[in-house]
């Protein structure tokens, strides 16, 4: 696989890109040798993304250099990328929903043409999905519309490692793991330790930063568009990894204060099969257990049971906060002021017109409060780093009057920062008596929570509360055979 | 386990379920119309319609609508009743730069980023004045060969059934099994993976307009087979038509979600329910009206069979 194992696969040098007047890549150097997975982490808008699209060609830096096995390429591009054995898993889902997986495999692989070429595209993908997940129970003919998030990831996954002719050598991995379980996650992780000893390179992102530490050999830092740290992964822990990229997350931030909520009112409840569902008045709800395991339904169940189809409600009891930006949270065209009044337009409006002053003010008021980080709110949503992005969506739903915010997993792919002032403003709203529903996949955040319930197999299994909510208790629940 | 039908072979049973019930009734008012020629009778002039909702599906599974279709159906009618008959060579010689203007609109469109409706909306003109050019009055007259392939009398069908069935056959290959028709379709269904993946989207999308220029100039022709001369406004309603067909047939504006049997049977079903109600005797004057109401009784079984097919798809 590798031609050469003192030569780097993709060796970037000083490459400076920018936007408009913003710097996305300031001078960056960066080399990946074969057999070596390397970390790359940062804040949302550090330029990760950014270094990602220069290695995989779809971007030419405006100054600096790319070289690959200690050749000079000029003409750097997607093709010649690809070409070399560069794959990209990205932050949002890239599969076209329409084709089933063997066709998206064709549309991967330019090589696989000729006649017969579904076979042998079924044939790649299996492979690769059987190497990568085993006992995936994924069939290639079926079309990616009607695959579950966890399994589209897995689906994409194994595409950018599978081999149709070209080799992969160097995987770019861009938060892959924030739509996986923890077992798949696993299996996601051994497979990259197996790929790197045999000789492959492997760029992993990931905000899940345990991951990040035991799988790579070499993490890099990434800041404001410049490399800050580039060390070995086994010289940073949790916390200097945390310190290095400036955060400000601080440990005991993640402790949830205890409170007495028994006597508080029930706002909201469900019964569907197993535990019945209720949540109280300024209760902070977790949903957990396995991704895909039912939490979205119960959400969208909740939020059907409190809204009427027909007739828009002016003062509803619940608001829904997505979980899949780019699908069904942010309206792309339009700027951050209206993606942010668009729940609340009701209060803002007099006479069925929307008031633009208090629309402005009400947009300012949570710009700062939230800190929304752009010079102007008239610009377009899309001008934002994605934390942000989610950020405004955050706002959308707490700038309404509901008293109950439904959460489908609004956290992925945001950066520790970022994550730290949206938690604590949902305590300070939790304080005031609103009550969140939160479906989360990541332990850290599940554990900030009031109650938690624990789905297994689309069924509310268990619940924990107050201190019951630990980690352990959670997997338990999560993996624990029904008993029968 | 049970058996799992794939959401496209769900989508065809609506479009095959309304043609076979409108069928049964026309066959049912009209006992006379089960016969070879009763059908071919029926069903002949869906053939160019057919031809037209192929060319606008094509179109519509890079996400763009063609607003031009019926213009340029009426365009290739007029050429070929007049030069593809006296100057075989010239005919051909312009039918295929037509064609060649139809991929060149796809490019334009993708280069420009320019909303293919306005831009087709712009050529439907372009192409009506180049046919009342050609043929002022109704005139022209169609090709001997032409003639011949749309009366032909093939044995055990009729001729508007054959060819529906190769027509179908044929946009299938293309669209749903060769490679340039997964591109096509990726076009629609995610613009930036087929990007990364290293394929040319322009190339792609002048493929899609030129195959679409390919089978309105099919339409055409067969088109003028069927009436033997040609007029300037011959097929103008072919454009909506053609829309309903992809729709009728399961396909979507949006998402690369086209079915090419399922626009052949869309294009049957929609020249069926003409022929249904002058059985009915409904007056000329109620027909267009009648004929939308099919068309919403229809589109509205198939949303409430998308709502069961979405509720089925997370088991």
């Amino acid at each position: 696989m590798a031609k050469d194992l003192t030569k780097a696969v993709i060796e970037i040098g000083g490459a400076r890109v920018s936007f408009g007047a913003v710097k996305a890549l300031d001078g960056v150097t960066l080399a990946v040798m074969p057999g070596e997975c390397i970390g790359l982490v940062g804040h949302n808008g550090a330029g990760k993304s950014t270094i990602v699209n220069v290695i995989n060609g779809g971007l030419t830096p405006q100054e600096g250099t790319v070289a690959s096995d200690g050749e000079r390429l000029d003409r750097y591009s997607i093709t010649i990328a690809r070409a070399r054995g560069v794959r990209c898993v990205f932050q949002e889902l890239s599969l076209s929903p329409n084709l089933s997986i063997v066709e998206n495999t064709r549309i991967m692989h330019r090589e696989l043409g000729g006649f017969g070429w579904r076979g042998r595209a079924a044939h790649v993908i299996e492979k690769s999905l059987d190497q990568v997940f085993p006992n995936h129970g994924i069939s290639s003919s079926q079309t990616v519309g009607d695959l579950s998030i966890a399994e589209r990831q897995m689906v994409e996954i194994a595409m950018a490692f599978s081999d149709a002719g070209i080799a992969p050598r160097l995987v770019i991995l861009d938060e892959p793991t924030s739509s996986l379980d923890a077992s798949l996650a696993r299996q996601m992780l051994d497979h990259v330790r197996r790929f790197v000893a045999a000789g492959g390179s492997v760029i992993f992102i990931s905000h899940i930063l345990h991951e990040i530490l035991e799988t790579s050999d070499r993490i890099v830092v990434m800041k404001d568009g410049r490399v800050v740290a580039e060390r070995p992964a086994a010289e940073f822990d949790h916390h200097s990894l945390v310190e290095a990229m400036g955060s400000v997350a601080r440990e005991d931030a993640l402790h949830r204060s205890a409170r007495e909520l028994a006597a508080a009112p029930v706002v909201i409840r469900h019964q569907a099969a197993g535990l019945a569902f209720t949540a109280r008045q300024g209760e902070i709800v977790g949903l957990a257990g396995l991704a895909g395991h039912g939490q979205t339904d119960l959400l969208l169940a909740l939020h059907a049971s409190q809204s009427n189809s027909w007739w828009p409600r002016s003062d509803s009891l619940v608001t829904f906060v997505a979980g899949d930006r780019r699908l069904n949270g942010v309206f792309e065209l339009w700027s951050i002021l209206r993606n942010f009044s668009i729940a609340s337009l009701g209060d803002l409006s007099r006479l069925s017109l929307v008031g633009t002053a208090d629309e402005a003010a009400r947009g300012g008021e949570w710009k700062r409060r939230i800190d929304i980080r752009t010079p102007d709110m008239d610009n377009a949503i899309l001008s934002l780093s994605g934390g942000n992005q989610q950020k405004v969506l955050f706002a959308r739903a707490l700038a309404t009057r509901a008293p109950v915010i439904l959460m489908d997993d609004p956290m992925r792919g945001v950066d520790v920062g970022t994550k730290q002032e949206v938690y604590e403003i949902i305590r300070q709203e939790a304080a005031k008596g609103r009550t969140f529903i939160w479906y989360s996949t990541e332990m850290d955040e599940v554990r900030l929570c009031d109650r938690v319930y624990v789905f297994r197999e689309r069924v509310i299994t268990a619940e924990l509360a107050g201190d019951a909510v630990t980690e352990a208790n959670i997997i338990t629940a999560s993996f624990e055979v029904a008993a029968a | 386990m049970r058996l799992r039908l794939s959401s496209d072979a769900v989508r065809l049973v609506i479009p095959a379920l309304s043609l076979t019930i409108l069928l049964a009734a026309v066959f049912w008012l009209q006992p006379r119309a089960m016969s070879y020629f009763g059908l071919n009778l029926l069903l002949n002039l869906a053939v160019p319609i057919a031809l037209a909702t192929i060319a606008q599906m094509f179109v519509m599974a890079v996400n763009d609508l063609d607003l031009s279709i019926g213009a340029f159906v009426s365009f290739v009618a007029c050429v070929t009743a007049t030069f593809l008959r006296d100057a075989p060579l010239v005919g051909t010689l312009i039918l295929v730069s037509a064609i060649g203007v139809y991929a060149l609109v796809g490019v334009v469109i993708h280069l420009r980023n320019l909303p293919s409706i306005v831009v087709t909306l712009g050529m439907s003109f372009v192409w009506a004045g180049l046919a009342v050019l050609m043929l002022p009055a109704p005139g022209g007259q169609a090709p001997d060969w032409v003639r011949w392939l749309m009366t032909a009398k093939p044995p055990l069908m009729p001729m508007a059934i054959v060819a529906s069935i190769i027509i179908a056959v044929v946009a299938h290959l293309i669209v749903m099994r060769s490679s340039l028709g997964v591109l096509i379709r990726g076009v629609g269904g995610n613009e930036r993976s087929v990007e990364r993946a290293g394929w040319s989207i322009v190339a792609a999308r002048a493929a899609a307009y030129g195959l679409a220029g390919l089978f309105a100039v099919a339409a055409g022709i067969a088109l003028v087979g069927l009436t033997t001369s040609a007029d300037a406004n011959i097929a103008l309603r072919y454009t909506l038509l053609s829309i309903a067909g992809v729709i009728l047939g399961g396909g979507e504006f949006t998402g690369g979600r086209v079915s090419p049997i399922g626009a052949v049977i869309g294009a049957l079903t929609l020249t069926l329910a003409g022929s249904f109600l002058s059985f009915l005797r409904i007056s000329p004057d109620w027909q267009i009206g009648a004929q939308g109401a099919i068309l919403i009784i229809v589109l509205a079984l198939r949303l409430l069979l998308n709502r069961v097919e979405k509720r089925g798809a997370r088991p």
